[in-house]
Order: C-alpha cells, then sequence, then structure tokens
C-alpha cells in the first residue's frame, strides 16, 4: 500500500471520530471541540494499521450523488420490505416459501460488500446468510416457482450493486 | 406538531409489534430473523423521527441511535444466521412441514 | 408530559411486543431462536428507552439507549460466534 492511501485512511479514520464526537455531545463549546480533536487523534493513531477497509472508497463530488441516490433507494426498500412482510405475517394462511440462493456480486471492496450484504438484509424477503469473496448465500422468504431462477436472484442485488458501485470499488 | 409526531411513534409501535408477531408466527428460524431485523429496524427508526418532532433539540443524538441501528441490526442478524447456518440448521421447507412447525 | 391517545396505544404495542418477544424467548425451541428473539428485542428495547427519555422529557435516557443498544450488539455477536464455534 502506499502511503497516499494510508494518509487517506487515518484523514477518514480522524474526520469520522470527530464529526461523531461532535454529534454526541451536542455542543460547539470550545473544550469540547479540544477535547474532541484530541480523542479523534488518539482513536486514529490507534485504529490506523487496521483501516484498509476504507480503501473503497470513492472520493469525488459524484460520489456523493451516488450515495444519496443508494440511500433513497434502500429507504423505499425497507418501507417495501415491511409492507411486504406485514402483510405475510398478517396472513393467515402464512405464504412464504423459504429457501436459500446462492449469488455473485460484482463489487471488489470488502466495505462495499458488507454494505450490499447489509442492504440485502434488509429489504424484501431477504436475508444474507453468509459472505465469502464475491459469493454471498442469500435466505429468501418467497422464492418463485418455477421460471427462471438465476434471472429472479440477480434482481435481488443489480439495484443495490448499480447504486453501491458509484461511491464504492 | 404533536399529532404528526404520534402518527410516527404509532406507526413505528404498529411495525414494532408486527416483528414480535413475526417472531412468534414464522416457521424457523431464518424466517424469524427476517420478521424480526426488517420491521424492527424500520419501527425503531419510525418511532426516532416521531421523537425527534416531538424534541428538535435533541436531533443529534437520534441521529447516532438511528445509524447506529441501521447498522447494528443488519449485521447482529447476518452474524446469527451465519452461525446458524455453519452449525447445520437449513431452512424449512414447505414440504416437510410438521403439524408443530405451523 | 401527559401522554395523547395515540401514544399510550403506541405504548401498549410495544409492551405487547415485548411480551411477546419474551414468550418465544422462553419457548426456544433451539438456542439460536432464543438468541434471534433476544436480537429482536435488544433493538425494541433500544426504541423504547427513547420513547420513554421522550416521555419523561430527560435526554440522559438517548445515552442509556444508545450505550444499551452498544453492549447488545456486542453480547449478540458473541453469542453467534459461540453458537458457531461449538458446531464447526
Amino acid at each position: 500500500m502506499d502511503e497516499s492511501a494510508g494518509m487517506r485512511a487515518y484523514t477518514l479514520a480522524f474526520l469520522s471520530s470527530f464529526l461523531l464526537w461532535i454529534l454526541l455531545t451536542g455542543s460547539l463549546a470550545t473544550e469540547e471541540i479540544g477535547a474532541g480533536l484530541l480523542v479523534a487523534s488518539v482513536v486514529s493513531v490507534v485504529s490506523g494499521p487496521h483501516l484498509a477497509i476504507f480503501n473503497g472508497l470513492r472520493l469525488h463530488p459524484l460520489a456523493l450523488i451516488s450515495l444519496l441516490d443508494y440511500l433513497f433507494y434502500f429507504f423505499f426498500a425497507l418501507l417495501r420490505a415491511n409492507l411486504d412482510l406485514a402483510r405475510r405475517v398478517l396472513a393467515p394462511s402464512l405464504p412464504i416459501n423459504p429457501g436459500i440462493v446462492e449469488l455473485e456480486t460484482t463489487l471488489e471492496s470488502s466495505l462495499g460488500r458488507m454494505l450490499l450484504a447489509n442492504s440485502i438484509t434488509l429489504t424484501p424477503g431477504t436475508l444474507t446468510v453468509d459472505l465469502k469473496d464475491e459469493r454471498l448465500l442469500v435466505h429468501w422468504v418467497a422464492v418463485p416457482e418455477g421460471g427462471d431462477l438465476s434471472t429472479a436472484t440477480r434482481q435481488i442485488v443489480t439495484g443495490f450493486e448499480k447504486r453501491i458501485s458509484g461511491f464504492l470499488k | 406538531m404533536r399529532l404528526i409526531a404520534d402518527l410516527f411513534i404509532l406507526t413505528g409501535a404498529l411495525f414494532v409489534f408486527l416483528a414480535a408477531l413475526g417472531l412468534i408466527r414464522m416457521p424457523d428460524v431464518y424466517n424469524r430473523i427476517q420478521a424480526g431485523t426488517k420491521a424492527a429496524t424500520l419501527g425503531v427508526i419510525a418511532i426516532l423521527i416521531g421523537v425527534g418532532i416531538l424534541y428538535p433539540q435533541w436531533w443529534a443524538k437520534l441521529l447516532c441511535i438511528a445509524g447506529f441501528v441501521l447498522f447494528t441490526s443488519p449485521v447482529g442478524s447476518s452474524t446469527i444466521a451465519r452461525a446458524i447456518y455453519l452449525s447445520g440448521v437449513r431452512p424449512w421447507k414447505k414440504a416437510v412441514r410438521s403439524e408443530e412447525a405451523s | 408530559m401527559t401522554l395523547t391517545v395515540l401514544e399510550q396505544i403506541s405504548a401498549i404495542l410495544v409492551g405487547l411486543a415485548l411480551l411477546l418477544g419474551f414468550i418465544r424467548l422462553l419457548l426456544g425451541p433451539t438456542a439460536p431462536d432464543r438468541v434471534v428473539s433476544a436480537d429482536t428485542l435488544s433493538v425494541i428495547v433500544t426504541a423504547a428507552l427513547v420513547a420513554v427519555g421522550a416521555w419523561l422529557g430527560n435526554a440522559l435516557y438517548l445515552d442509556v439507549a444508545l450505550v444499551y443498544g452498544a453492549l447488545a450488539f456486542v453480547g449478540i455477536v458473541a453469542v453467534a460466534r459461540a453458537i458457531e464455534g461449538g458446531h464447526s
């Protein structure tokens, strides 16, 4: 790993822990900010060697737009997931047809894959069971009967993958 | 203002209740994870939004809690699901449905 | 502050949800089932703590909720690891 990638990881760790500090203290008094700067420096120095996880981040203005796009898409998926689930839980016949399917992702960074796995867990009818390299094991509440299974499984990931790939490798 | 906040809180409480109902009704552990995680997460977010409308000065900490729940809830469920899968439990199938499972 | 009717209904719903979660926790039937219900319960309790904080008008409950959520998460992951390790 080159020097600039390392610096970037430290900077990101520092900025994110400082932001968290500000949010948690909820005040902009000088002492609080001073203490926050100190704590954020300690945190970023101590955790620095383990920060390879930030390497997948794309840092340019367009990434911010795809992040927002992703968040919107995610919230609507979460809403749809819950309405779908509410329908299944409340229906007396319990209309489910569970099974485990396997699919592959094109995302390369571990952070991107983790985000994809989490997104899948919170969206309609699917739950990530295992993540090994580019393969995901997904538990699906309602596996469609008949039809093309691989096309159906692709549809779980493509929406998220397209949006996540805008800001993560 | 109070009414809008109350509606958010009520929706959240409803989803939280559905999550618990899903825990009871679903036939196997994977489906219970699904019901529990999704509905509880959305329920918590809705309750947090409602409280945020009641107490706008709490927004920063509520945002922290919301982000925290959005992150830990799926990670926790996936961790459990993975552990269960590795320990050899396979999903319930309708074909072998037994009476006590329903 | 006094609760409105809608808020009272919400409190009852959350209480019922906690009760149902506890029933699943007691019934099991397997250890993973109990872990799952404990996980769901911890998420619900986090929300309930925030709601209680709003009811009493005390922001301290938000910190309690945050710390509770963090500890519950670490606990759940630890138990999941234990289940995993015991069989593989």
